[in-house]
């Protein structure tokens, strides 16, 4: 019995990470090594405005003076920051009209990762953003939502053509110098997705952005900064990816999120990086500052997220509920195979009335790897009738590993209420007999449980995601444990 | 850290030590003096450090705080004496006055089932290597001030030794009380060794005659030997300008029981840190608390359980009612290691806050690193259930008599652990004092409640 585990075990964890091939595009670099003339260099490559440029800078001089936090449960090794590539780029030869324009290898690229610009175009009605080595490459549908006066476009395109609305909100959910991570973005971020939905529009597809790191030595930087105004509403999709390199690579990345009055944003992520090899080696470093705003009354947003791939995940989806009665939601579900490590959970700050939050997390740990939970709750006074529901399970599939859980709670109205609880087990024995009793095969009843298990959050996942989504969890465990 | 050594105690450091010294042997002098070195460079904690974040010392520290180095004989202070027993209590009652411990004409002594008891700095001189075999073996003073102020300055405490399969049915009362002078500065070293199959009742309260200010840093260590059983009972009553630091050392081994139980009453700032170390493999313990704030108290209860061997349990639940501005810290920490299989832990944390100026921080953690647990836990903030109320006043009981009952009826919980009855009346009736708002109104003593809650005589000769 234990030498089938293991047998299996080994079969699923030496599978070769599907999304781990690399393409040859002609990439352009900018020098190894951050100083200012790097934050110039990128600058200067984008034609970004004044204002622009003195943020990275202010920001960068800021980082020079930080520390890398250290209070995470992750062992991370030193990161050399001087041997980091802060910008690549495939190479563009002339403006894109249409997707026919884009390089032959990309599009091969994305009909790899399962995401056919074309075809997504015309089938899913997903408007898809997809951003490789920190640059958006092509933006899809943009002619139908321009038609609903949505805006959504890369980054820099967006400074380009509207500054106004860029200046306006950037920096206002992660302020500039929140944490060290995020100021490193801060100043050397590259590129990423803009999204502004007009008063009382819904957006009529699901918005996309696919993350994909290919070459090597390189960090990704992107910025996405989504701005809901009144009774608006929008479901915005991530997607990550990257090549299998034994080197670790830096994914530094800000998410901010501005919701107005009675608008609403739902934002899913799969997150699957490159999770490093059985022995640990390679893989991606995410460190992702995401934070939201509920700006106006009424409003709401909700965070769906998949963690499945990095070698080391640092990541806190936060809701500010400023407005009154605003809701924030949080979904999650993080599995560490082999040796990788995840810190993760959400805060949520009530600072309105009658506000709501509900926390759902589960975790899921096999191999040598390490899963936390961290998360904050924080009623204000002022938040009276507020309301925090927050839930915590780990599963832990074989005796190396470990699942951890770190809430703080802190409660300052009368009127509110708070509640924490977490559970931490294995695989019932009993589930597992029932189903083998019934001729489902070991391997396949470890994977029904888990999914099961994960179901209060998958089912918050767009359905593209859904279906990714259960295949990732099934390969990142199936035969983790008998 | 250069702040803190700018603290006017920090300077006093040395010439504490200087005076205390004396009370000692040179071996234990070396000691006191190697602790201070390293409190030195550790420096006291403030509240950049995660462990403190939710409280502030600053306001604590910066007194002009005096060691009390005299030493009391009994008739000096009789009528400073703990008066207030509990009522029924059959108890062997240590007093620790001011940190010195007090006694008629042996400062310990041992029985004739060959338990002993009696002051710590007699054990050290009488009992070497009893005393040695366990002396600061189950804290980590390596890397908390508060330890290792203790192991340097500490001038006596409370010794018990109970022996193979010794029973001791007498529980033992410890009071230690500070009182009458202002700014005392105290530091209490207890040790607890309950061999093979022992037993021992401990029931420890910290007291306060009157509202002079006090800073206490007491620390016990127990150790809970194989099959042996510790039942004991915190009970924490000070008035609002002290300050209290005290830290619980329990290491248990194989089918050992422990049952702990903490009745935080009143106290300006009160920081209760509890480390539980289970040790061998059946061993099972319970760890309960009950606080309740209010005015600008801060109460802040630090829970550690290491389970380190297989097929053990522990259990945590810590209750509290906050009242006004006052400010309740909880941070539980449960750490199964790799091999400590089979471990099922439990920890709850509930707590109602009355006012929107009052503050709750609380923290369970949890950290696995064994597969085949059961561990939970689970927190909450809230208020009264407004349905039961309801349910309350429909009967014509008023809202205030409403609030009460679901309030103590909240406290109950952990209350009805105590398993001493005469004790369990007492903490009853003071709750409810303290609920209703009367306890720390007495003058001289906090703790005016030598006669029980209701006292009903019904003359039966009457009736007929």
């Amino acid at each position: 019995m234990a030498k089938d585990e293991k047998q299996i075990l080994e079969d699923v964890t030496s599978s070769d990470y599907k999304y781990g091939f690399v393409t040859e595009i002609e990439t352009e670099f900018a020098p190894k090594g951050l100083t200012e003339d790097t934050v110039r260099f990128i600058s200067a490559k984008k034609e970004e405005p004044e204002w622009l440029l003195d943020f990275r800078l202010k920001a960068f001089r800021h980082w020079q003076e930080m520390e890398i936090p250290d209070w995470a449960h992750l062992k991370i090794p030193p990161i050399d920051f001087q041997d980091i590539i802060y910008y690549a780029a495939p190479k563009k030869k002339k403006e894109l009209e249409s997707i026919d324009d884009v390089d032959p290898e990309l599009i091969d690229t994305f009909n790899k990762l399962g995401i056919s610009l074309e075809e997504q175009k015309m089938l899913s009605g997903v408007a898809v953003d997809a951003v490789i080595d920190s640059v958006s490459v092509k933006t899809t549908f943009s002619d139908t939502l321009a038609k609903h006066g949505i805006i959504f476009m890369s980054f820099s395109e967006a400074v380009k053509t509207h500054p106004d609305l860029v200046k306006k909100y950037m920096g206002k959910a992660v302020p500039s110098g929140d944490n060290y991570f995020s100021t490193l973005n801060d100043a050397v971020f590259s590129d990423g997705s803009f999204c502004y939905i007009p008063k009382g529009v819904r957006c009529p597809v699901e918005l996309s952005t696919y993350f994909r790191i290919n070459a090597a030595n390189t960090g990704q930087f992107e910025r996405t900064l989504i701005i809901a105004d009144e009774g608006a509403y929008v479901s915005y999709l991530e997607g990550c990816t990257a090549p299998q390199r034994d080197e670790n690579q830096l994914h530094a990345a800000i998410v901010e999120i501005l919701v107005m009055k009675d608008a609403e944003v739902k934002y899913s992520t799969v997150q699957n990086w490159y999770p490093g090899d059985k022995n640990g080696k390679g893989g991606i470093f995410n460190f992702v500052t995401k934070r939201g705003i509920c700006k106006g009354d009424h409003s709401k947003i909700s965070w769906t997220q998949v963690e499945t791939g990095s070698a080391i995940t640092w990541k806190y989806p936060s809701c500010v509920l400023a407005g009154d009665n605003s809701i924030g939601e949080f979904y999650s579900v993080a599995v560490t195979n082999n040796y990788q490590q995840a810190d993760t959970g959400s805060k949520m700050i009530h600072l309105g009335k009658n506000t709501k939050s509900t926390i759902i997390s589960k975790g899921i740990s096999a191999g040598h790897s390490h899963n936390s939970y961290r998360g904050l709750v924080k009623v204000a006074k002022n938040a009276s009738n507020s309301r925090n529901f927050s839930q915590c399970d780990s599963l832990l599939l074989g005796d190396k590993c470990g699942a951890h859980t770190f809430p703080y709670i802190d409660g300052q109205n009368s009127s509110s209420i708070v509640e924490h609880e977490a559970t931490t087990s294995k695989i019932s024995e009993e589930q597992l007999f029932y189903c083998q009793q019934r001729g489902i095969s070991q391997d396949s009843a470890v994977g029904l449980i888990v999914n099961g298990y994960a179901k209060e959050v998958l089912r918050q996942l767009p359905m593209e995601f859904a279906v990714e989504a259960q295949k990732l969890l099934s390969i990142s465990l199936e035969g983790s444990v008998g | 850290m250069k702040m803190q050594k700018s603290q006017p105690l920090f300077q006093k450091l040395d010439q504490w030590l200087e005076e205390s010294q004396g009370f000692f042997n040179a071996n234990c002098q070396a000691k006191r003096a190697e602790a201070l070195l390293k409190l030195k460079k550790l420096g006291l904690p403030d509240k950049k450090m995660e462990k403190w974040r939710n409280t502030d010392l600053s306001e604590a520290l910066k007194f002009d705080y005096k060691l009390w180095t005299k030493e009391f004989s009994p008739a000096q202070i009789q009528n400073d004496l703990f008066q207030c027993d509990v009522h029924d209590l059959d108890a062997f009652t240590i007093n620790l006055y001011r940190g010195r411990y007090v006694y008629q004409d042996q400062a310990i002594f041992k029985m004739e089932n060959g338990a002993i008891i009696g002051s710590m700095a007699a054990a050290i001189e009488k009992y070497p290597e009893l005393v040695s075999q366990h002396f600061d073996k189950y804290t980590n003073s390596e890397n908390k001030a508060f330890d290792l102020l203790n192991t340097a300055l500490f001038l006596d405490g409370l010794f018990i030794y109970v022996p193979k399969n010794t029973k001791l049915e007498q529980p033992i009362q410890l009071i230690n009380a500070v009182g009458r002078e202002e700014n005392t500065f105290v530091q209490n070293r207890n040790l607890i060794i309950l061999e093979e199959g022992s037993e021992l009742t401990l029931i420890h309260c910290d007291d306060s005659y009157d509202y002079k200010r006090s800073f206490t840093n007491s620390l016990s260590e127990f150790y809970i030997g194989k099959n042996a059983k510790l039942d004991h009972y915190k009970i924490q009553n000070i008035n609002n300008n002290s300050f209290l630091i005290n830290s619980d050392y329990f290491y248990q081994e194989r089918d050992s029981r422990l049952n702990t139980n903490k009745m935080i009453l009143n106290g300006g700032l009160i920081r209760n840190e509890v480390v539980n170390t289970i040790n061998g493999e059946g061993a099972e313990s319970d760890i309960l608390g009950l606080y309740l704030a209010d005015e600008k108290q801060h109460i802040d209860n630090q829970v550690f359980v290491e389970h380190a061997v297989p097929n053990c349990r522990s259990n945590e639940l810590f209750k509290g009612i906050v009242d006004d501005y006052a400010h309740a810290v909880f941070n539980g920490h449960i750490l199964v290691k790799p091999d400590a299989q089979k471990t099922l832990a439990y920890q709850n944390n509930n707590n109602i806050i009355l006012t929107d100026k009052a503050k709750i921080n609380t923290k369970p953690f949890l950290e696995i690193y064994a597969d085949d647990v059961k561990c939970s836990h689970g927190a909450t903030i809230g208020q009264l259930d407004e349905n039961s109320l309801f349910y309350i006043r429909q009967r014509g009981i008023g809202i205030d008599n409403a609030r009460m009952l679901l309030m103590y009826a909240f406290a109950a919980e952990v209350i009805n652990h105590i398993k001493i009855e005469s004790l369990r009346t007492r903490i009853d009736d003071m709750v409810k004092k303290r609920l209703r708002g009367e306890l720390s109104i007495c003058d001289q003593c906090v703790l005016q409640c030598s006669t029980p809650e209701y006292h009903f005589e019904i003359d039966m000769a009457k009736i007929d």
